[in-house]
């Protein structure tokens, strides 16, 4: 058993120590939102944030998980819910398929959480790992911008926000 | 086989499913003795082939309504277009109704989803079946309330009298009123009062995708699923001459080994488990192969070289014009894979007899039909549904997925099971788009204009869907295998090898002859544009080459050759939006344009490239785009600029990038590395869609309108830089640094 805290909760999980995070989150947590594009991280699919850090579950075994934090897209907000890089995704209409698109966002935000206003090139450079073959890149990144934007209005008191209009 | 049948969508319809049946053998038989000679006009879209009205809309007793399509949503955003349509001509809210897609038990049989067919077969479908129903409804409600049905009007599923009586559609609805076959032609709403149809509409899909929701097949988790992978030959025509399985059926987790012949797999009750004993069982796989490949570096003499079946598809004579200065060129396309970046997966459960697969395919009919011939079980006692998958652009492993999973739930009766393939399986047994030759050679008179115009292009088919269990891997690979079935091509007017080689400009010569080869040494089917994207690559590119023969602008040269006014239009959209002819590019930079309309007869498409070129590097960058579409009536314009947006980063990609490698025996493209695709890196400034509206007039399809325009708009756009011409995709780097060295 490996204790493994997944969006701010603690699971026992039962797997082996080897087994790749991926396939924890989808088999045994349940969770749909990484997804699996190669197992040789290539493409970004499986993107998820590690303390922090984006993180390619794909390749990133158990073992080296106990007693870190991962955040899935899952823990970020709901379709009731939204947080803002999945409102901002919305907004702009950010998918085709939208397959790529959980790996895409997670590594966005980890970039949010380290750069709140990041440039244009610097979210094309974050962003370089992960692959999509639909050709959504333009709205992927109107959609990191815009949640920038919705990151700094949230993250505004409700006075500042009054004022903010 | 005394297998039991999947009741079809007729038996389960709410309200009594014999009465119905009842009505409609009765109908049927009546008309048998009534048709007279002549076919009456058939109904638009796919109405022709699944003509009573409830095929299409189904509207409840309690008012709630839900549409079926025969279509598979690819992500391409149909299903809300869909909605729009029908909420558009049933006069209800967007919200009110839900859509159910390709499933065989519940919609049409509309074939596959390609050759951007959705909306003029199932979006006309909709569109005529959801107006007659609201006549049928308001003809009903005229006769209980006893006046004049033009009195009535219609709003949010409710039917208004003039003095204020109110009936819902629910209440209008009884049981047989919609399995009634439709009329050739429909009340269509004015274009001009359209509320729910030309709205961009944000996409019915999306939430759950941006969410973690339940969203593709990958994600399905029945009660009880194990989980399979299968393990490839590593070449085609691999043999299995050994395997000792015995170590890898006590790995931990393993449910079962399945061998048929060359087909093998493993299934296990998790997942990681499964790959475990997936590479054991790989390694355990001893194989005897064959070096059959053709050579690379010279695809195209061993394409042209290949037996061809010769047709003249067009001849057009004019002999009192003739060319004074003649050049000629020849074009060639490798090998492109789909690239789906979720590897094709699939659940099957065989339960009572009854085989369910859920799958990310096409063609949830035809798939239907090739696995029941694999499995030889009838085809009612097999249900597919359609479940969304990674973005497919044509026949990529979905159907193999599919019938892989149907092989192995048939060793594990009453579990469901999941197949997910490898990424390596993927790339490696995909069925590609195929390599092509185009040879061009054309005249030009002496005020500059082209005089003939000569085409050959050398091609397979470009569809080797099932079909046939013989399209299925697993079918080819088990012990008793079913063989490939013989190449066809594509017939014209929409053509395969030969769409779009048929030039839309007019010229008073033009000869065109398409090379059919029914030879595949690898294997392919449909990629999204099949022949059109390299057609429309050499001819787009060839009119510059004319062009600058001629001395006259690219833009204005192709006006001076196109009669189409609907073509003019968006040529002329895309030049004023690009703004071109205004200034000069950048030393390092170069502007490029081209044009066609998608088969000759779907969406117009023209697009304007600005292309950055490191001539110390090679590097070729697509810096902006600026594209004009012109689509028939539009029904989300977001969603149709989704698409074009789309269509133009792909084809930079395949143009750019993209080739399947091999040696004598095995692909060498077998992932991101070996068959790199565009990145971020490379993702242009700008990419600007303008759309022309047509309302009133039909859907055009526009999913693969850009492919090949974008592609021959970037290689103008290389030329413009560079001053050298490239007729060999890829254009990579090494091949402009080669030309800007040599």
């Amino acid at each position: 058993m490996t204790t493994l805290k997944v969006n701010g909760r603690e699971h026992q999980v039962d797997a082996e120590p080897d087994t790749p995070l991926l396939y924890v989150l989808r088999d045994d947590l349940k969770l749909n939102a990484a997804k699996f594009g190669c197992g040789l991280g290539q493409c970004g699919a499986c993107t998820v944030i590690v303390d922090g850090k984006a993180v390619l579950s794909c390749v990133t075994p158990l073992v080296l998980l106990e007693g870190k934090q991962v955040t899935t897209l899952e823990g970020l907000g709901t379709i009731s819910e939204p947080a803002p890089i999945q409102r901002a995704f919305m907004e702009e209409q950010a998918a085709q398929c939208g397959y790529c698109i959980a790996g895409m966002m997670m590594r966005a935000q980890a970039l949010l959480l380290r750069i709140p206003k990041p440039t244009d090139q610097q979210i094309r450079a974050e962003l370089a790992p992960n692959l999509c073959r639909c050709g959504t890149h333009m709205r992927i990144l109107r959609a990191v911008h815009r949640a920038a934007r919705l990151m700094e209005t949230a993250a505004l008191s409700p006075a500042e926000k009054r004022s903010d209009k | 086989m005394n297998a039991p049948v999947i009741l079809d969508r007729r038996h389960v319809l709410k309200g009594g499913g014999a009465l119905i049946i009842s009505f409609s053998l009765t109908r049927a038989f009546a008309q048998d003795q009534t048709v007279p000679a002549a076919a009456p006009p058939s109904p638009p879209g796919s109405l022709k082939n699944s003509p009573y009205l409830d095929s299409w809309i189904r509207i409840d007793a309690d008012g709630v309504i839900t549409v079926f399509t025969g279509k598979a949503e690819l992500g391409q955003g149909f299903k809300t277009a869909f909605q729009q349509i029908a909420a558009e001509e049933l006069n209800v809210p967007f919200a009110s109704l839900k859509v159910v897609t390709a499933d065989t038990k519940l919609t049409a049989n509309e074939g596959y989803t390609s050759g951007s067919h959705s909306m003029q077969d199932s979006g006309t479908a909709i569109q005529n079946a959801a107006a007659q129903a609201r006549e049928l409804l308001l003809a009903e409600a005229a006769k209980r309330l006893d006046v004049s049905i033009d009195t009535l009007q219609s709003e949010d599923g409710v039917v208004i009298a003039p003095d204020g009586r109110r009936l819902s559609y629910g209440e209008l609805v009884s049981g047989d009123m919609l399995h009634v076959q439709a009329q050739p032609s429909s009340k269509l709403k004015d274009p001009s009062t359209l509320k729910v149809m030309g709205q961009s509409i944000p996409r019915v899909d999306i939430p759950a995708k941006v969410t973690g929701g339940v969203a593709y097949v990958q994600d399905l988790r029945l009660s009880g699923m194990v989980h399979a992978r299968v393990v490839r030959p590593p070449s085609y025509g691999a043999q299995l001459v050994d395997c000792d399985v015995a170590a890898i059926e006590k790995m931990p987790g393993v449910v079962k080994v399945v061998r048929d012949g060359n087909f093998l797999a493993v299934v296990a009750a998790k997942e990681f488990q499964a790959i475990k004993a997936m590479n054991a069982l790989a390694n355990a796989a001893k194989w005897q192969e064959v070096a059959q490949l053709p050579k690379l570096n010279d695809l195209p003499s061993v394409l042209t070289n290949l037996a061809s079946q010769d047709s003249v598809i067009f001849q057009r004579s004019d002999p009192s014009v003739s060319g004074q200065r003649t050049i000629e060129a020849t074009y060639t396309r490798p090998y492109q894979s789909h690239g789906s970046v979720g590897p094709s997966c699939a659940v099957a459960q065989l339960a009572d007899g009854a085989m369910t697969v859920w799958s990310h395919t096409q063609g949830v009919y035809p798939d239907r039909q090739a696995i029941a011939d694999m499995l030889r079980m009838p085809s009612a006692s097999i249900r597919v549904i359609h479940v969304e998958g990674s973005g497919c652009y044509g026949h990529n492993g979905a159907d193999d997925a599919a019938a892989d999973a149907a092989m192995i739930a048939r060793a594990l009766p009453g579990v469901p099971v999941r197949v997910q393939w490898t990424r390596e399986q993927e790339h490696a047994w995909e069925p590609y788009g195929p390599a092509m030759v185009t040879r061009l050679k054309a005249s030009l008179d002496a005020a500059g204009k082209i005089a003939d115009w000569n085409f050959e292009v050398f091609s397979n088919t470009h569809s080797m869907r099932p079909g046939g269990a013989g399209c299925l891997l697993a079918a080819q690979h088990m012990a008793q295998p079913v063989a490939v079935p013989p190449a066809k091509p594509i017939p014209l007017p929409e053509g395969g090898g030969d769409r779009n080689a048929i030039p839309i400009y007019t010229f008073p010569n033009a000869h065109v002859v398409h090379h059919f080869i029914p030879t595949m040494p690898i294997r392919i089917s449909a990629m999204r544009a099949l022949g059109a994207y390299h057609n429309v690559f050499s001819i787009e590119s060839f009119m510059d080459e004319l062009a600058a023969l001629a001395g006259v602008d690219p833009v204005e040269f192709r006006l001076n050759h196109l009669d189409d006014p609907r073509g003019r239009d968006v040529i002329e959209k895309a030049a004023q939006g690009f703004g071109w002819r205004k200034g000069q590019a950048a030393s390092d930079r170069g502007f490029g344009f081209a044009f066609a309309r998608y088969k000759n007869l779907a969406a117009y498409c023209a697009i304007a490239s600005e292309v950055e070129v490191n001539r110390e590097t090679g590097r070729a960058r697509l810096v902006r785009a600026v594209a004009a579409v012109d689509s028939g009536q539009v029904v989300n314009p977001d969603g149709l600029i989704n698409q074009i947006e789309g269509a133009i980063i792909q084809s930079t990609s395949w143009t750019l990038y993209e080739s399947v490698t091999f040696d004598a025996t095995r692909i060498t493209s077998i992932d991101w590395q070996t068959y790199p695709i565009l990145r971020f890196d490379a993702v242009p400034e700008s990419i600007e869609v303008h759309i022309i509206n047509r309302p009133g007039k039909p859907f055009l399809g526009s999913g693969e309108t850009g492919q090949g325009p974008a592609a021959a708009s970037v290689a103008n756009a290389i030329a413009n830089a560079t001053g050298i011409r490239l007729r060999d995709l890829p254009l990579t780097r090494k091949r402009i640094k080669d030309a800007i060295d040599s």
